[in-house]
């Protein structure tokens, strides 16, 4: 073994030798992960508004490593922002199934939280954890950017504590 | 003025005209309900169809459907109203006179229940497909839940008031041992 322990290519060596161990693809992935989440647009209400105000240039998620996707296909986070009716749940359900894994959900504001102002009516659903699970919930009606910022920097912290392992098992 | 038109050319089919209210309004007998519309339109000029929709007056045993006409050229305004049986409404669709009223059936099918016949795709509007019941109708009663969505969620503060249930326990526990 060389002194270039933890690389996979050492020139000196010849053969490509890999000597990573578990704990340190398991930074890299994470660090690579956590560093370009990219959410869906899923705007549903007055949430929607705030979701595109973090994406602004003033809170700026793409500090972050965060942009937009109109597409599920290329999402990693989901952020359902906004009332959720039981013929919007469906697609929400829908839209959570194509989106390709590992993935993540923020719940964002009253409505997505618990049915919100709207849990009497008929219509509505009562949060959306009846339909996906969810990883982070953001209280508030709507809430701040600055709140979901901090939303998004929780799933950050929940995406470096995973590991290679843990997700095996789960499968 | 266009209430009395209407009502020479109609007959009885037209009801006497309440001034008093916010919006001068008639009553149409549901049989002569496309006949007046296509008069309104044509003849005396109304050319926006600006709201149809209901109410519902389960004590009457009746649903009326409420029409509003407005004319850009003599710039008036018109409201109409058709009761209906609270079981078999069916009144003849304004699809085909104005086009706008082809959502606003929807909705009043979505809504009420009520059934627009000649309407060219009479489905429900807001609701999902195999939704059960009309929901502003006064005896609606919530299915509780969609598909396999329940519906029913515990009170959050249910969770805290058990843990401080519990953290009354153990304080009470050290005082007494203190004790």
């Amino acid at each position: 073994m060389s002194g270039n322990k933890g690389y996979a290519h050492d020139p000196g060596q010849g053969a490509a030798m890999v000597t990573l161990d578990s704990k340190m693809i398991d930074q890299l992935v994470n660090w690579s992960r956590a560093s370009s989440l990219h959410y869906l647009l899923f705007g549903l209400a007055c949430c929607g508004i705030e979701l595109m105000q973090t994406g602004g240039p003033r809170s700026d998620l793409d500090r972050f490593g965060s942009v937009f996707r109109a597409t599920p296909r290329q999402s990693d986070l989901m952020i359902v922002a906004g009332t959720l009716t039981y013929k919007m749940a469906l697609r929400c359900q829908l839209l959570y199934q194509q989106m390709a894994d590992p993935k993540w959900v923020i719940s964002m504001g009253s409505c997505a939280n618990c049915g919100g102002l709207f849990q009497l009516a008929y219509s509505v659903a009562k949060g959306v954890d009846k339909m996906i699970p969810v990883d982070v919930y953001v209280p508030g009606c709507p809430p701040r950017p600055e709140a979901l910022t901090e939303g998004f920097l929780r799933i950050q912290e929940l995406v470096k504590r995973d590991t290679l392992k843990a997700r095996r098992a789960s499968k | 003025m266009s209430h009395a038109a209407l009502a020479l050319k109609f007959g009885e089919a037209i009801g006497p005209l309440v001034a008093g209210s916010k919006d001068p309004h008639f009553t149409v007998r549901a049989d002569a309900w496309l006949g007046v519309c296509e008069h309104l339109k044509g003849t005396l000029g109304f050319d926006f169809l600006q709201d149809l929709t209901a109410t519902d007056h389960p004590k009457e045993g009746k649903l009326k459907l409420v029409a509003h006409f407005y004319g850009y050229g003599h710039r008036t305004m018109l409201a109409a109203k058709v009761e209906l049986p609270r079981i078999g409404a069916t009144v003849a669709s304004l699809a085909n006179v104005w086009r706008a009223a082809e959502w606003m059936e929807r909705e009043a099918f979505d809504m009420f229940g009520i059934v627009f016949e000649g309407h060219p795709d009479l489905r429900r509007v807001l609701l999902p497909d195999d939704w059960v019941g009309h929901p502003l109708r006064k005896d609606y009663v919530e299915a509780g839940g969609y598909r396999e969505i329940s519906n029913e969620r515990d009170n959050p503060l249910d969770q805290y008031l058990e843990l401080d249930r519990k953290v009354r326990a153990v304080m009470d526990s050290a005082v007494k041992a203190a004790e």
